[in-house]
């Protein structure tokens, strides 16, 4: 499980000179007592890409602390319904990776136990912690920030287009197979669609004076027709299409068939061989478009016997520079610690992204959500594909989510 | 206990079969009291006084003279009870609950969750170093004010200032009348370290001192506090008392509820919900109708070809038989959810095989279009089902008895007649079981629509997510929540899996009665 000895040793020693020169307000304190913690466990939840990271702040941890770490493998699509299941019975871990949109299904479970940040809360990007905010308490501890952006081919097109039709017109003079892409397939893709969505002020759900979503749908109204309207418009003119998947969009990019695609830092890795720079995604309908954030985090189980431990580790161990970096390198994906992520923005495109992030809403955690996902994504490929004529459409959409959240 | 006996030559009480039968009960003596030893630690009490009765009934099986039949078929039914009718209680008791988002746990972790859930730290208040202190067993906290003075207090006694503490590196390190506990102190009573609350002040509306870190310390305001003798919770800032409600949540006069419940028998409520909601009647009934299609031709088809192929290569005129049927198994070896998978590919509009090399180019929409889909689906299961039928019917045609042929040919009858009238009954008697099993296996087969289609295209027509591929089980899916479509209910959807099995095992036991009428060919 572990990596070797040495880079553990390294890596340890790193983890302690952090630990001692430590966060504002944390003095190293307990550091003369502190090995003493024996016997206590803490069980970590996480997947693949993060484990390593995780294991290495374990190592500094149980250095500290005397307690031991057991990170535990899982798949990431397994943990949300496994922690669910497992913690009523007293058999789920103390901690677990999650992602920000689960919040409203582990609170209405009651499965989640706040964590207060105190004064740390500030060394975080603040559309982090508003994320993992619900009812002015904090449930989980940041580390990572991904949203999508417009991906440019600096070949094909030198400058960053600033609306639509300007994307549009500089991707056909560029002469390429397709002018822009954006992946859609026959199931629809409201995630990637929805920049393009509230540039025509149509947002999912209303939100609060201090950004969280209330289960009011917003998404209908003049906005979400005129969104509609222009999804067939723009479906005629042959710019979108439901026959271009994630797969084919990435393919086509890669191969320098587009100078734009829309989508996010996980594509990167097949975008080696193209120059790419990272701009705001261009907007359609006038207003900004803002795209939706995820924000990934741990979360601590509310049955939880180790929660003093937990806290610990994650509030001191886990909000360190070095452990978010660490956990940046594993997945790429921006950090949510500021110092990290002034770090990591010495990449320009890490940069890049990181700046339309600042500008993006929190994807909703709302468990009203999961009835919106049912109907968003196949109703927009319906439109798409000219199945199914827009305005009636995008109404009998709204309808029915209406329907199904009661 | 065992007596050892002689009976018989060579049968003494220490034979090495004895032996044998003791190392082994020994050996599955050792796993039970492992896993008794488990249950224990877990206070699982139910697993425990199982695994007890399972034991016991071993060594008594295995011990007496008595009890022959129950050796060989013990291992079987410990096996049925644990896997087959534990299981299936299981769902039947879900299905009575309201297990589900909302109602996940028990109404103790479920008030828990509420109370830290409505905790609010003192706005503008400061984050305080603080460390555990006890005072006899009694713990407490002492936390250093932003001013430097050292105030300490415990659940009963609010904060007051001490005179005398030692303060190293901003932590109090010695408090006189507390002892200052060391970490892994701290660590052994976590729990009530993190459980604990320390009054500000006499008012409680200043609120407490918590740490959840045993190093700092934040000032917090309950919102909501619950009542054990009156089982009530109250919002202290509307005033508002909930009381406990039948469906398992808190409940106000106004019948506004808490977010959190736990679970709580229903009765029948779910088995009503699942009729009830007249959003789901129309596609209830196409998809009820799509579901028994789907089995009974898959069924038809998968056996039909199966036969075809089995009697073409029974034909001993054919060479290379042996390497025609090993290819026509492949299908079967391939897992099912894979194949579908890979299907679900190759069946693209634009970019499958199919179209793209098959057809040259041409954009049928396979999955897209709601009759070619339910033919995709139909021709998918065809090809995946088809060698299993193929095996069982050359297995059934090569055990057929050759007399009984030579006796019909001797009589006259031609190839037609003796396939109709002999052939096919005797083939039907050894194959009908596995197609009724096949029928019911194809009802449920939720793996290839979900793969393949995911129940899709769409009903245009209905309010709900469900498509015209989708049958009972992956509707089941869908209507409870699983697919994460809506909130989940695992009642209902225990619910529902207890009607699918009424319906399957009524055609089932309807089948089998029917092929009890071919057996008297036979």
């Amino acid at each position: 499980m572990r990596r070797s000895i040495l880079t553990a040793a390294a890596l340890t020693a790193t983890l302690a000179l952090t630990a001692c020169s430590g966060g504002a307000e944390e003095p190293a304190g307990e550091e003369s007592s502190a090995p003493d913690g024996a016997g206590a466990t803490l069980t970590v939840w996480v997947d693949e890409t993060r484990q390593a990271a995780v294991e290495d702040a374990a190592t500094g941890f149980e250095e500290a602390t005397g307690a031991q770490v057991e990170v535990v493998l899982k798949n990431f699509e397994d943990i949300r319904p496994d922690f669910l299941a497992q913690v009523p019975t007293g058999k789920g871990p103390d901690i677990t990776v999650g992602a920000h949109d689960w919040l409203g299904e582990l609170t209405t479970n009651g499965v989640v136990a706040p964590i207060e940040l105190g004064d740390t809360a500030d060394a975080f990007e603040p559309v982090s912690v508003a994320a993992f905010t619900q009812d002015g308490q904090v449930y989980g501890l940041p580390y990572a920030v991904e949203n999508i952006a417009l991906i440019r081919n600096t070949e094909l097109a030198p400058e960053a287009p600033a609306t639509w039709d300007d994307a549009i017109a500089a991707g056909e003079e560029a002469g390429t197979r397709y002018p822009l892409l954006i992946q859609t397939s026959t199931e629809g893709d409201p995630y990637t669609y929805y920049p393009l969505q509230t540039s025509f002020g149509a947002p999912v759900f209303e939100q609060n004076e201090d950004g969280s979503y209330t289960p009011e749908l917003a998404l209908g109204g003049e906005g979400g027709t005129a969104f509609a309207q222009w999804l067939a418009e723009q479906a005629e003119a042959g710019t979108l299409s439901t026959d271009v998947t994630y797969d084919v969009a990435v393919a086509a990019f890669a191969k320098g068939e587009s100078p734009f695609i829309v989508g996010g830092p996980w594509m990167l890795e097949q975008f080696a061989d193209v120059d790419v720079a990272i701009d705001p995604i261009p907007s359609a309908g006038g207003e900004p478009a803002q795209p939706f954030v995820g924000v990934a985090g741990f979360y601590v189980s509310a049955q939880s016997e180790n929660a003093l431990l937990a806290n610990d580790f994650l509030v001191n161990h886990m909000a360190t520079p070095e452990a978010q970096l660490a956990l940046y390198e594993a997945g790429d994906r921006p950090p949510a610690l500021l110092e990290a992520a002034d770090t990591a923005s010495e990449d320009p495109v890490t940069a890049g992204f990181r700046e339309v992030g600042a500008d993006a809403v929190p994807m909703p955690s709302l468990p009203e959500m999961g009835a919106v996902w049912a109907y968003w994504g196949v109703t927009e490929a319906a439109i798409i594909s000219g199945k199914s004529e827009p305005e009636a459409a995008w109404q009998k959409m709204v309808d029915d989510i209406q329907g199904e959240i009661g | 206990m065992y007596q050892p006996v002689t009976r018989g030559a060579g049968r003494t009480g220490w034979s090495p079969g004895f032996l044998v039968k003791l190392a082994l009960v020994a050996l599955v003596d050792a796993l039970g009291v492992y896993a008794v030893l488990a249950a224990w630690g877990a206070r699982s009490w139910g697993v425990l006084t199982a695994m007890v009765a399972l034991l016991l009934v071993a060594n008594w099986a295995y011990f007496t003279r008595r009890a022959l039949p129950l050796k060989y078929i013990l291992p079987g039914l410990a096996f049925l009870l644990v896997y087959q009718v534990y299981v299936v209680a299981y769902t039947g008791y879900v299905a009575f609950t309201n297990y589900g988002d909302g109602h996940n746990s028990t109404k103790e972790q479920a008030i828990e969750a509420l109370l830290v859930q409505n905790e609010r730290r003192v706005e503008g208040s400061p984050s305080s170093p603080l460390t555990v202190v006890a005072r006899g067993e009694e713990l407490g906290f002492a936390v250093v004010a932003d001013d430097g003075a050292v105030r300490a207090g415990t659940a009963d006694q609010p904060l007051e200032t001490v005179d005398g503490a030692r303060v190293e590196g901003g932590r109090v390190t010695a408090l006189p009348g507390y002892d200052v506990l060391e970490y892994a102190a701290v660590l052994e009573r976590q729990q009530e370290v993190t459980a604990l609350r320390v009054p500000v002040s006499d008012d409680p509306a200043d609120g407490s001192v918590r740490t959840q870190d045993a190093r700092t310390g934040y000032v917090f305001t309950s919102t909501l506090t619950y009542d054990a003798a009156s089982d009530t919770m109250t919002d202290t800032v509307e005033g508002t008392t909930y009381t406990p409600n039948d469906e398992g949540r808190f409940e106000a006069a106004d019948g506004t509820t808490l977010p959190v419940g736990w679970r709580v028998l229903v009765g029948f409520d779910n088995f009503v919900t699942a009729f009830g909601d007249d959003r789901y009647a129309g596609p209830f009934l196409k998809i009820l109708l799509w579901t028994f299609a789907f089995a009974l031709l898959s069924v038809a088809s998968t056996f039909l070809l199966g036969l075809f192929l089995a009697i073409a290569f029974n034909d001993a005129r054919l060479r290379g038989r042996r390497v025609y049927r090993t290819l026509v198994i492949l299908p079967y070896a391939i897992p099912g959810f894979l194949a579908a998978l890979l299907w679900s590919g190759m069946l693209n509009r634009s970019y499958g095989v199919v179209n793209e090399v098959l057809l040259g180019g041409a954009s049928i929409p396979w999955l897209t279009d709601p009759l070619l889909a339910k033919l995709s689906v139909l021709g998918v299961n065809l090809w995946l089902g088809f060698p299993y039928m193929f095996l069982i019917c050359t297995g059934a045609l090569q055990s057929l008895p050759t007399d009984v042929l030579e006796a019909a040919k001797i009589d006259g009858a031609g190839r037609w007649r003796t396939w109709r009238s002999i052939t096919l009954p005797l083939l039907l008697v050894a194959t009908a079981p596995l197609l009724i099993s096949s029928f019911a296996f194809n009802f449920n087969n939720f793996t290839l629509i979900y793969m393949l289609t995911g129940g899709g295209p769409r009903f245009d027509d209905a309010s709900v997510p469900l498509g015209h591929t989708d049958i009972l089980i992956s509707m089941v899916y869908s209507v409870s929540g699983l697919d994460g479509t809506a909130a989940k209910d695992y009642g209902l959807a225990s619910a529902l899996s207890i009607v699918i099995f009424v319906v399957v095992a009524t055609v089932s036991a309807l089948a089998f009665r029917r092929t009890r009428s071919l057996e008297e060919i036979a």
